[in-house]
């Protein structure tokens, strides 16, 4: 079949590329349908934003906006819209495999399908996950270190547009050419040029290293900001549990995204350039590749879920009342995990064949990294314990993480046992216990986090009838979608497959694929309960701005927070500063305002954000007039706004009055 | 940059800078002494190379030696770091890197070193048919 994976790297036009009309995949009718749609819909988008006279708007109040909170509230958007594309990716997998028995070949070509598995694993860590995660601590750090901003705004604002960016090359290759077939990690010398000689894994390449530079460019940015910009008074250990989690979740992100980064580049260097890094021939070692991308891959697992913890410590605590049982060991634990989480490496490849000595003892540091992750566990417990429990939508979706999280936590122990890891490799027990991991962890924290933090965000709480249905549908769809997983594991079903013989699997992928049924009405209800909240915002209106009875210092300012945050930098005397503070009478001043000195918007950062993904598509593509053009207008444009003078502002003291003394009414409205 | 090219903004952004530099910035006697020190621990790894008064072994031996003392050198002359700089942040920063990148990459070795060993003996070919 001439696909265009086969076009010979002779066949490069000087104008176009390696780019013929041939790559448009016209010749897939899913593909092409799900082109018309989204070709409609955004038409109809686009369409209504102008009608609306929206651009504008978003340009100055969003795009170019060097806001934390826009930004975080940015980072959420990008992340919830991902996972809609790498949940379809999900749907088309499960019903693929629910019916390809017998003989059948189900409805997707190997071609499409290794894409599809390619692409939802690339979509749900780097651009639903990653986002999400990021998003959150974006949001959330400034405000509960009692800070008006992150340290470097409009780096900031550059991290964004970068990850956006990565997005926006995935998304291209659905319709323009063609994703990877290799699976997630893109392991040569499956994704070596002999192998894989289309734009799939150039692709993937690109859109991962232009995201990787929001990535670690953000991880600095929070870092900075966590270590220099805490209130008065904020010691280390008088830092809200989140701000930690969120700390170590950067520090490793800046340790290991570059070995990513490296690995990606000499990946390319083999792709590009005809060097033998990891080929089969002239001394290349693919081996090392898998090493090296796991010395990044383990980190990310806790990348991703560190800071949920955090979530999970805010959210138990506030709902039970109390103040969370174990701050100390809460916060020693995060930290033995951000040390361990380097030295667990070797256990995603004990196949591999490194030998006893290699294997136990990585086998071991796995299995010692579930003590601290155990500790964390007891401690939500016990701080329930004797607490006055509310059962909000946050608080079940923790309770529901604590009971999923466990059970995915102890068959990560058991695939941490060498020899049960030779018979579950790469099994569907494996992806049912990272499913279970990071759905249950990860997605489980971002929903009680949204939960959680929408009145902040939006001065309303989120309803919660809608949000029940959502949850039900999710926990139990979950469970419908993961067990049927970990059974044909363990009876030796591997992962990736297309097709199958044995009839008597059939009905496992059948419960899994209503499972994935039940998630996805479990989507739909969330976007309901967004849309039904919206509309009702005024009878879910909170004034307070601290609807939950908080106990950090976000909920000590308005709900949304003011552009400039708190009015006053507040003073900390104690580890939950806000329940401190009211419990000590805390008179909020109301006059003595100063001007406010803030950070201009600018739209730099979603320039050099474009031109970078001209410059991915240039080599994707082997454009190389176009990368060329772009990566010296990246420059030129970079060097340009070193010379940009306007950077900061003053909010005029008349602003910050007018603001405070509007919410010095409202607040005197909700108390009479 | 003329004087009048300094906006109101401005004025505040440089405020800022300056207290930054009371932080610790070298002095000149400071950047001579990295840049001397620097200078003689390249030259003396050429300088055997070049005329090898060596083995070789000994030769990668004080290369490899030269070159981590050279490492911290830029770091205590060139990037001034100490055990107090930036309240300690600085030293806990290197630390933490440095236990990185040795369990990455004694770690490595030690990984692909076992893979090896342990990989099939290489087969005779001339005996297949």
């Amino acid at each position: 079949m001439a696909s265009p994976m086969t076009v010979s790297p002779f066949a490069v036009s000087p104008l176009f590329g390696r780019f013929t009309l041939e790559s448009l995949p016209l010749h897939e009718p899913i593909v092409v349908a799900t082109f018309v749609a989204v070709a409609l819909g955004g038409a109809a988008l686009l369409a209504a934003l102008t009608k609306f006279k929206l651009w504008g708007y978003l340009w100055k109040e969003w795009f170019t906006s060097v806001d934390h909170k826009k930004i975080g509230i940015m980072y959420m958007i990008l992340g919830i819209v991902m996972l809609l594309r790498g949940f379809s990716d999900a749907i088309m997998m499960r019903l693929q495999q629910a019916i390809a028995f017998g003989g059948s070949e189900g409805y997707l070509n190997a071609h499409h399908y290794d894409q599809v598995f390619t692409a939802h694993g690339v979509i749900m860590i780097f651009f639903v996950a990653m986002p999400i995660v990021t998003g959150l601590m974006n949001y959330v750090v400034p405000l509960q270190i009692g800070a008006r901003d992150v340290s470097f705004p409009f780096l900031n604002n550059f991290s964004f547009w970068m990850t956006a960016s990565g997005a926006v090359l995935v998304m291209m290759s659905l319709f323009v050419g063609e994703f990877a077939q290799t699976g997630w990690l893109a392991m040569p010398p499956l994704s070596g040029i002999a192998a894989s000689p289309g734009v799939g894994v150039d692709y993937y390449i690109w859109a991962l290293q232009i995201a990787g530079v929001g990535t670690l460019l953000s991880g600095v940015n929070l870092i900075a900001t966590i270590v220099k910009m805490r209130a008065p008074g904020m010691s280390m250990m008088k830092m809200p549990i989140f701000c930690w989690t969120s700390l170590c979740t950067n520090i490793l992100i800046v340790a290991a995204f570059p070995v990513l980064t490296a690995v990606l580049a000499l990946l390319s260097l083999d792709r590009y350039a005809g060097t033998a890094f990891f080929t089969n021939t002239l001394g290349g070692n693919p081996m090392m590749y898998v090493n090296l991308i796991w010395i990044w891959g383990h980190p990310e697992v806790y990348i991703l879920i560190l800071p949920m913890f955090g979530v999970f410590s805010e959210v138990t605590s506030t709902f039970s009342g109390k103040r969370l049982f174990g701050y100390t060991s809460m916060v020693y634990a995060t930290l033995v995990i951000t040390i361990l989480a380097y030295l667990v490496w070797l256990h995603h490849f004990f196949t591999m064949g490194s030998g006893a000595s290699v294997n136990s003892f990585f086998g071991i540091t796995t299995m010692i990294i579930s003590i601290p992750t155990g500790a964390k566990i007891f401690n939500w417990l016990f701080t329930m314990y004797r607490g006055r429990v509310r059962f909000e939508l946050p608080m079940m979706w923790t309770v529901a993480f604590m009971i999923t999280f466990t059970l995915g936590g102890m068959t990560g122990v058991l695939l941490a046992v060498p020899p049960a890891d030779f018979v579950l490799h790469n099994s569907l027990f494996l992806v049912a216990h990272f499913h279970n991991v990071i759905i249950g962890g990860v997605l489980f924290g971002a929903f009680a986090a949204i939960n959680y933090w929408w009145p902040k965000a939006f001065g309303f709480k989120l309803e919660t009838t809608w949000g029940k249905r959502s949850f039900w549908l999710w926990v139990s769809g979950f469970y419908f979608a993961f067990v049927p997983l970990y059974v044909l594991g363990l009876m030796g079903v591997t992962r990736r497959l297309r097709t199958f013989d044995d009839p008597s699997l059939q009905i496992w992928f059948i419960i899994a694929g209503f499972g994935a049924f039940l998630i996805a009405l479990g989507i739909a209800a969330m976007l309901v309960q967004f849309y039904v909240s919206i509309r009702d915002r005024e009878q879910l209106r909170d004034v307070t701005g601290d609807p939950w009875n908080g106990r950090t210092l976000e909920w000590a300012t308005s709900s949304p927070p003011p552009d400039y945050n708190f009015a006053f930098t507040p003073v900390v005397h104690d580890g939950d500063a806000w329940a401190d503070m009211k419990a000590r009478g805390y008179q909020r001043p109301i006059s003595g305002y100063r001007p406010i000195h803030m950070p201009s918007n600018t739209g730099t950062g979603v320039i050099l954000a474009a031109l970078s993904v001209a410059f991915g598509t240039g080599m994707i593509w082997y454009v190389w007039w176009l990368a060329v053009v772009s990566i010296v207008g990246i420059l030129a444009v970079a060097i340009g706004h070193t010379f940009n003078y306007k950077r900061d502002f003053y909010i005029p003291v008349e602003d910050v009055t007018r603001h405070e003394d509007a919410r010095t009414t409202a607040l005197m409205g909700a108390v009479a | 940059m003329s004087a009048a090219g300094h906006g109101q903004g401005n004025t505040a952004a440089h405020d800022h800078a300056d207290h930054l530099n009371e932080e610790a910035h070298g002095s000149r006697k400071g950047y001579w002494a990295g840049f001397a020190l620097s200078v003689v621990l390249t030259a003396v790894p050429f300088w055997l190379v070049m005329t090898r008064p060596l083995t070789a072994q000994a030769t990668a031996m004080i290369i490899m030696g030269f070159a981590a003392v050279q490492m911290i050198v830029h770091m205590i002359f060139f990037l001034h770091m100490n055990r107090r700089a930036e309240g300690g942040w600085s030293m806990m920063a290197l630390l933490f890197t440095i236990v990185v990148v040795v369990i990455s990459l004694s770690g490595s070795l030690w990984v692909m070193y076992h893979m090896n060993e342990n990989m099939m003996p290489a087969m005779d070919m001339s005996q297949a048919g």
